[in-house]
């Protein structure tokens, strides 16, 4: 009798912690649900359906539409488009930010002047930014005249309209704007860093570069892999500013996921077939995150998630 | 393939309306509705008990007339209706076309229709009244149906019935810089393709860019494409190609043929790979290239896109789509289409009452004068003001046969796969014969 009644109050105790929590989870886990969770169940249900989003649901053929989308030549463009930014945005654009973020980081006249500067670009939004470009990119426009003023009119390309090429103009642009986000979210991470430890690596002997490559890195290796994370997130989903640029063209050169999903479903009001793009896109991303947050952000999340056994 | 092949008979029975009748041989305007105030409301009056018409009515009307004039009266034809029915409300929703497009489609998917919205009728308006979203207005409509020209009225019509009105009905034409045509020493615009080829030389060689088209937004040059097997085919063997969804065709092959040696002359304006339609009206529009082959709305958005905002003024022509030697169609068939307004599933009837009010003369010729459409009432003509929209309404009246836009006649899917497959001839990335496959396969799948 004496050892039951403080086990029942630490039950109840318990219980009355798991209430508050699921109380104060419910309004999120809610709204997650209803805008989340539900319209993707959705999306792969009418993915299995010929539908034009306006009859009934009736016509149901399986993993036709699936097949369909994966044998399509511009939707494996597309994917392959994907793929590309995700390699170019990790092999060029972030090393590129954490270079600027290291002489950032140092002291000189203007730096905050800089800072801003480079910062600028985040803030504008994509589609705002694919106007700008396009007006820029047109034939005989501002980049054209520039270069040929430049004396290099030789360098002068059909920046939009060349199917090779188009991809990596779009890269460039995608580059500027995203550069100065992940600059400012890797000098955070630096100011992060003591300076003492990076002094004692100095009284120890070790070389600029040295310390830059055992003790910097290392520890700002947390915002890193966030970085790299959010990079290939966005990558995957590019849509707004191609859709505004090229449209995915010309002739499905520039396509991504997002724009064959959007032409199927909204344009060629094709729901079901656009469902299944949508729904290879999710998991697309869902495995991407999955596998990062099981390899690489293992180590940076270890301690902070509550584990189920507790 | 089912609504394409209804669609299909629909055009081809527009195109015996149409054939069989000119302006002078329509019905008479006599019955026509009355244009004053008290009249109209006294032939409402037998239609609508009293007691009904003064019920507090709610109509919603969505329409994608985001410029002034055009929305401006609008407007102001909805607030003269209200003002001779008080009862009546009439709550006007403007969007964008796309916003539009894709806002409707999220609409219907909830089962809720505006009253009354935009329409272009034919595969996406034929998929809306299959779906149960349309009402079907035949019996309504038929006491003033014969003030509307049959040919654009029976666009919005589908398996026999009604569920739309047109407001506008144009025809493609080319539309060309007068200046670089005689800079170049053309003294009048082509009547035949060989001509035209000839033109495109000419313009070549005065420094001119003699074409514009848009790669990016498709659509523009598949109907250069349209008219060629048009030309070549003739409208019965274009109509039996959409019904049967077979394009494996001779008509079909020699059009592609013909679009190569378009290609060949590179006759297009500087970044036509990536243009926009609005590029393409810019480049008219700024004197860049000599001519575009558009529809009604071509003067109005080169003035909006040009650069000093005035357009090419009086120096701007309009020409019919020439001939083309050996081919079976006539040079008097036409590519065209327009704009209409559709009746949503539960709409009262008192916004068909209005829709009557709508299409009344003294409307249309508003509509006419203001240059925001191309009236199809008939009779109304007269009062198209600007010399070449007088043409494109003649070439509309005269039509022997008339071919809805095919990307609109058919399924947007299908209309899809016609502009991608269209698009990648006149990139010279494709072959005719790969084009005549590509949509044969599209209607296989449909």
């Amino acid at each position: 009798m004496a050892a039951a009644l403080p086990r029942s109050r630490e039950r109840s105790r318990q219980i009355s912690t798991r209430l508050t929590i699921g109380l104060f989870l419910l309004p999120a886990l809610a709204l997650y649900l209803v805008f989340v969770i539900a319209p993707v169940i959705q999306a792969a249900h009418f993915s299995l359906y010929k539908w034009n989003g306006l009859q009934p649901l009736t016509d149901f053929i399986g993993i036709k539409n699936y097949q369909v989308a994966l044998a399509n030549d511009a939707f494996r463009t597309a994917i392959a488009n994907n793929l590309l930014i995700v390699v170019l945005s990790l092999g060029l654009q972030i090393p590129f930010s954490l270079g600027l973020a290291v002489l950032l980081n140092r002291r000189f006249p203007g730096r905050a002047v800089f800072r801003l500067l480079f910062f600028l670009p985040y803030v504008l939004s994509e589609a705002i930014t694919g106007i700008v470009f396009r007006l820029m990119l047109q034939p005989g426009s501002l980049v054209d005249s520039a270069l040929t003023s430049a004396g290099l009119g030789g360098w002068v390309q059909d920046w939009m309209g060349d199917e090779t090429l188009v991809m990596f103009t779009l890269f460039v642009i995608i580059s500027w704007k995203y550069f100065g986000f992940h600059m400012v979210l890797l000098l955070a991470g630096l100011q992060g860093i003591p300076h003492e430890i990076e002094e004692a690596a100095l009284i120890d002997g070790a070389g600029r570069r040295q310390v830059f490559r055992y003790v910097t890195l290392p520890l700002i290796g947390p915002t890193l892999r966030v970085s790299v994370f959010l990079s290939m997130i966005g990558s995957l989903q590019l849509f707004d500013m191609v859709w505004v640029m090229t449209g995915g063209g010309p002739l499905h050169a520039s396509n991504t996921m997002a724009i064959s999903m959007f032409k199927a479903g909204f344009k060629a009001t094709q729901m079901g077939y656009g469902s299944a793009q949508a729904v290879i896109l999710f998991l697309f991303g869902l495995i991407v995150a999955l596998a990062y947050q099981r390899f690489v952000l293992r180590r940076d999340t270890e301690g902070a998630l509550t584990m189920s056994a507790g | 393939m089912t609504s394409q092949r209804r669609v299909g008979g629909l055009v081809a029975v527009l195109a015996i309306i149409l054939g069989a009748c000119s302006s002078s041989a329509t019905p008479s305007p006599s019955t026509a509705p009355p244009t004053t105030a008290p009249t109209t409301e006294a032939s409402m009056a037998p239609e609508s008990p009293s007691s009904e018409a003064m019920a507090p009515v709610t109509i919603e009307w969505w329409h994608i007339t985001t410029a002034d004039p055009g929305k401006t009266d609008f407007q102001n034809i909805a607030d003269a209706y209200t003002a001779m029915h008080p009862n009546v409300t009439i709550n006007i929703t403007v969007l964008e076309n796309e916003a539009f497009k894709t806002k409707l489609a999220t609409q219907m998917q909830s089962g809720q229709v505006p009253d009354l919205f935009q329409s272009w009728g034919g595969g996406i308006m034929a998929a809306q009244a299959d779906a149960g979203m349309l009402k079907d207005i035949t019996s309504d409509i038929a006491s003033w149906k014969d003030t509307i020209n049959p040919g654009a009225l029976s666009i919005y019509a589908y398996n026999g019935k009604q569920y739309g009105v047109p407001w506008d009905m144009g025809m493609i034409g080319f539309w060309y810089n007068k200046d670089l045509f005689s800079k170049a020493g053309i003294a009048a615009p082509p009547a035949t393709w060989a001509d035209l080829l000839t033109d495109v030389g000419k313009l070549k060689a005065s420094g001119t860019a003699p074409l514009a088209i848009a790669g990016k937004d498709e659509w523009p040059s598949m109907h250069l494409w349209t008219y060629l097997v048009l030309r070549i085919g003739g409208g019965d063997t274009l109509q039996q190609m959409i019904q049967s969804g077979d394009w494996n065709t001779d008509a079909c092959t020699k059009a592609g043929q013909a679009v190569l040696d378009l290609n060949a002359l590179d006759p297009y304006q500087a970044g036509y790979k990536s243009a926009t339609y609005n590029d393409e009206a810019a480049a008219v529009g700024n004197g860049k290239a000599a001519m575009e082959l558009m529809g009604q709305w071509a003067p109005s958005v080169q003035m909006d896109q040009s650069a000093d905002k005035q357009g090419l003024g009086d120096k701007l022509g309009w020409f019919p789509f020439p001939s083309v030697a050996g081919g079976a169609g006539a040079p008097t068939d036409g590519v065209g289409g327009g704009n209409g307004v559709a009746v949503g599933k539960d709409a009262p009837p008192e916004a068909i009452d209005f829709l009557k009010f709508f299409e009344s003369a003294d409307n249309a010729n508003k509509l006419n004068t203001d240059n925001v459409g191309l009236s199809p009432v008939v009779g109304t003509s007269s009062s198209v003001t600007d010399p070449n929209l007088q043409m494109v309404a003649a070439g509309r009246d005269q039509a022997t046969f008339m071919q809805l836009y095919l990307d609109q006649a058919t399924s947007p899917a299908m209309g899809q796969a016609i502009n991608d497959a269209t698009i990648a001839l006149f990139l010279g990335k494709s072959t005719p014969e790969k084009v005549c496959q590509a949509i044969s396969d599209a209607a296989a799948t449909q």
